[in-house]
C-alpha cells in the first residue's frame, strides 16, 4: 500500500513542470476567449463612437476615426432636446440609488425584525414572504401600473420606485445573514446594560448586518437599474426617463433609421462606462458569497 | 438581462442548503406558531420595535405587489359593455365577463407562439448560461490558470450594462449596415438565427455574475478533498468533473432556477430589437403581447387575464423545475 502511493506519487513529481505548464494553458485560454466575448462589444462600441454617421456606414468596422466623430457624437448626444440626455442620467441615479437605499433601510430592517424577535405570526409571516421570493417581479408590471394608474398615481419618480422597495429575497438574506452574525449573547449584554430596543438596533444590529446591507444595496441598485418594463409602462413624460428608457426613445424616434445612429451609438457608450468603472472598483465589498454559499459568519 | 438569469428582480438565495429553502419550507426546523415559547433561542421582549421595523415592508408589499396582483385578478374578469347611446360614444361600464378574457387569450394561437419563442430562448439561454459560467469558474479555480483576475473582471463587466444597453449595442453588433461580425453576410434575424441572437444578448448579460456566484461557492468548498484526490493520482481535470462539479450541485440548482425565472420573463431583448429588425412582431414574448394589450390595444382587462396566467404559469413552472432540479442534485450529492 505505501509502495503503492509512493509510486504514484513519484510520477506526477518526476513528470510535473511539463505537466503543469500544460494544465495551465487550456484553463488560460478558455478564460482568455470568455474575455474576448465579454468585451470586445465594448470595445466595438468605442471604435464606433469616434465615427460619424456616415463613416459608421463605410469604414472598417475596427478601425477608429479621428477625425473628430468622436466630439460631434457626444455634443450631438448631450445638445439633443436641450441636453435632456442629462437629465435622463440624473433621474436614473435617482431611481437606482434613491430605490436601492430605501430599499436597504426596509429590507433590513424586516430581516433583523424576522430574526431577532418572536411576535405572533412571525414564523408564518416569514413563510410568507419565502414563499414570495419566486414571484416573478417583472410580470407584475403591468399589475402595478393598472392599479397606480386607476388612482391617477403614475407618472412620477415614486410610481417606478414604490413598486421595487420590497424585495422578498433581500428580506430573506438579511434574516439569514442577522441569524448567524448577530448574537443574542451581544444583544443581552446590550440590554443588560440599558440600553433601548431601538438604540441596540441602530447602534449594534446595523453594524453587525452592514455585509448584508452593503450586499442587498448592490443588488437593488442593479435590479432597479435594469428593470426596464416598470418605468416604461410607468412614465409618458421624458423629462422622468431613466437613460435606458430615454436611449430606447431614442432609437423609436429614429424609426429604425440610420441618421441617429451615432446619437445612440454614443448614448450606449456613455451609460456603460460610469457604471463599468463603478462596479469594477465595487465588486471586492459585495460577499456575493451570501447569496450562494450561505452565510458562514 | 432580465432573461436568463435575471439581474432584475430574483437574484439566487442564501442559505447553508440553498436548494432545500426555496419551496420547502417545512425543511427547516422553524416551528409553526404553537411552538412553546420556552424553546425558541429568542425570548419575547415587550418592545413595539419589531412592529415598526415590519411596519413599512409589510405595508408596501400589500400595497405594491398583493393588491396589483388582486386588482388584476379583479379585472380580468370584467369586460367593457358600450351602453345603448344612438351614437355609441357613451361612457362604457364594466361588466361581469365571467372566463371571457382567459378563453380568448387560450384560443388565440398568437399567445401560444409567443410561449413557444420564449420556451426556445430559454432552452437555448439557461443551459448555455449554466453551462459557460460553470466552465469559466472552474477555469478560475484551476490552480495553474494565468491572468485571472483580468478574465475575471473582465466577464464580470457586462453584468454592469442594463439589458436594455445591451441589446442596443449587440443589436448594432447584427445590422448589417454597422455590423462588425459580419452581419452583411450572415443574417443575425433570421428565422432561426434570430432566437440565438436574442439569447447570445441575454447571456452575454449574466454570465459574468453566475460565474462569480458559481466561483465564489467553489471556493468555499474544503481543500483538502482536492489534496486528497491529487494524492491519489487524480489530475486537474478529474479533480475538476468528479470532484469540484457534483460538490457544486445546490448553486448550480439554484442558479438555474433563476435563471429559468429571468428567462420566462423575457422582455428587454426582443422589445428593444423590435425597431431595428422586422423579424421580431410586437407580440413575440408573452410580455410583450401583455404591453400591446395593455398599451397598444387599450384591452386592460385582456391584458390582466394574459398577466395572471402568465404569473401562474412562471410559478408553476419555477416550482416543478425546483422539485426536479432537487431530486437530481440530491443524488449526485450522494
Amino acid at each position: 500500500m505505501t509502495a503503492a502511493t509512493t509510486a504514484v506519487r513519484a510520477v506526477p513529481t518526476s513528470r510535473q513542470p511539463s505537466r503543469r505548464s500544460r494544465t495551465g494553458l487550456i484553463p488560460t485560454i478558455i478564460l482568455m476567449v470568455g474575455a474576448l466575448y465579454c468585451v470586445l462589444p465594448v470595445v466595438w462600441i468605442v471604435i464606433a463612437s469616434t465615427k460619424t454617421n456616415s463613416e459608421l456606414f463605410s469604414t472598417a468596422p475596427y478601425a477608429p476615426s479621428f477625425h473628430g466623430g468622436f466630439v460631434s457624437n457626444m455634443r450631438a448626444l448631450f445638445s439633443y432636446d436641450n441636453g435632456i440626455f442629462f437629465r435622463w442620467a440624473l433621474n436614473s441615479v435617482i431611481y437606482a440609488v434613491g430605490g436601492a437605499a430605501l430599499s436597504t433601510i426596509i429590507c433590513g430592517s424586516a430581516g433583523y425584525a424576522l430574526a431577532k424577535y418572536r411576535f405572533l405570526g412571525s414564523t408564518s409571516l416569514f413563510r410568507v414572504i419565502v414563499a414570495a421570493v419566486l414571484l416573478p417581479q417583472i410580470m407584475l408590471a403591468i399589475p402595478q401600473f393598472l392599479l397606480l394608474a386607476k388612482f391617477g398615481l403614475t407618472n412620477n419618480y415614486a410610481a417606478v420606485i414604490l413598486p421595487q422597495l420590497v424585495s422578498p429575497f433581500a428580506i430573506y438574506l438579511c434574516k439569514v445573514y442577522a441569524e448567524a452574525s448577530v448574537y443574542d449573547e451581544v444583544l443581552e449584554a446590550a440590554r443588560c446594560d440599558g440600553a433601548s430596543e431601538w438604540r441596540i438596533f441602530a447602534s449594534i444590529g446595523v453594524r453587525l448586518l452592514s455585509p448584508a446591507l452593503v450586499t442587498v444595496f448592490l443588488l437593488q441598485f442593479i435590479g432597479i437599474w435594469n428593470n426596464f418594463l416598470l418605468p416604461f409602462v410607468m412614465l409618458n413624460r421624458d423629462q422622468l426617463f431613466p437613460v435606458t428608457e430615454g436611449l430606447y426613445g431614442l432609437l423609436i424616434i429614429t424609426g429604425g433609421q440610420a441618421a441617429q445612429y451615432s446619437i445612440v451609438i454614443a448614448g450606449v457608450l456613455v451609460s456603460i462606462v460610469p457604471l463599468a468603472v463603478l462596479f469594477l472598483s465595487l465588486q471586492r465589498y459585495w460577499r456575493i458569497d451570501l447569496i450562494s454559499g450561505g452565510v458562514k459568519a | 438581462m432580465s432573461a436568463i438569469g435575471d439581474r432584475s428582480g430574483t437574484p439566487p438565495t442564501p442559505t447553508p442548503t440553498p436548494h432545500a429553502v426555496l419551496v420547502d419550507t417545512s425543511a427547516r426546523p422553524v416551528s409553526a406558531g404553537l411552538a412553546p415559547a420556552a424553546k425558541a433561542p429568542r425570548r419575547r421582549h415587550r418592545t413595539m420595535l419589531p412592529l415598526v421595523l415590519l411596519t413599512p415592508a409589510v405595508v408596501i408589499f400589500l400595497l405594491f405587489t398583493i393588491a396589483p396582483g388582486v386588482y388584476a385578478i379583479y379585472l380580468s374578469f370584467l369586460k367593457d359593455h358600450v351602453g345603448g347611446g344612438l351614437l355609441g360614444d357613451e361612457n362604457p361600464t364594466q361588466v361581469f365577463a365571467g372566463f371571457e378574457n382567459y378563453q380568448a387569450a387560450f384560443a388565440d394561437p398568437a399567445f401560444w407562439q409567443s410561449i413557444v419563442r420564449m420556451l426556445i430562448i430559454a432552452v437555448i439561454g439557461v443551459p448555455a448560461t449554466i453551462a459557460f459560467s460553470t466552465l469559466f469558474a472552474l477555469c478560475l479555480d484551476a490552480k495553474r490558470a494565468r491572468l485571472t483576475g483580468f478574465s475575471r473582471l473582465a466577464i464580470f463587466l457586462p453584468y454592469a450594462v442594463p439589458g436594455v444597453v445591451a441589446t442596443l449595442l449587440w443589436g448594432f453588433m447584427y445590422l448589417p449596415a454597422t455590423s462588425p461580425i459580419g452581419g452583411d453576410t450572415f443574417d443575425y434575424f433570421g428565422s432561426h438565427a434570430v432566437f440565438f441572437s436574442v439569447a447570445n444578448v441575454a447571456v452575454w448579460g449574466v454570465l459574468g455574475f453566475n460565474m462569480v456566484v458559481i466561483y465564489t461557492s467553489l471556493r468555499g468548498l474544503p481543500r483538502e478533498l482536492y489534496e486528497a484526490a491529487e494524492l491519489d493520482g487524480a489530475s486537474e481535470l478529474q479533480i475538476a468533473l468528479r470532484v469540484k462539479l457534483p460538490m457544486l450541485a445546490p448553486t448550480l440548482t439554484l442558479v438555474t432556477i433563476f435563471s429559468l425565472v429571468g428567462a420566462l420573463q423575457l422582455f428587454n431583448e426582443p422589445n428593444t430589437l423590435k425597431p431595428i429588425t422586422n423579424a421580431i412582431s410586437s407580440n413575440w414574448v408573452p410580455l410583450m403581447r401583455v404591453y400591446t394589450d395593455a398599451f397598444v390595444d387599450n384591452e386592460i382587462y385582456k391584458a390582466a387575464a394574459t398577466s395572471f396566467v402568465l404569473i401562474i404559469l412562471t410559478v408553476t413552472a419555477t416550482v416543478f423545475a425546483n422539485a426536479v432540479l432537487r431530486r437530481i442534485s440530491g443524488r449526485s450529492e450522494r
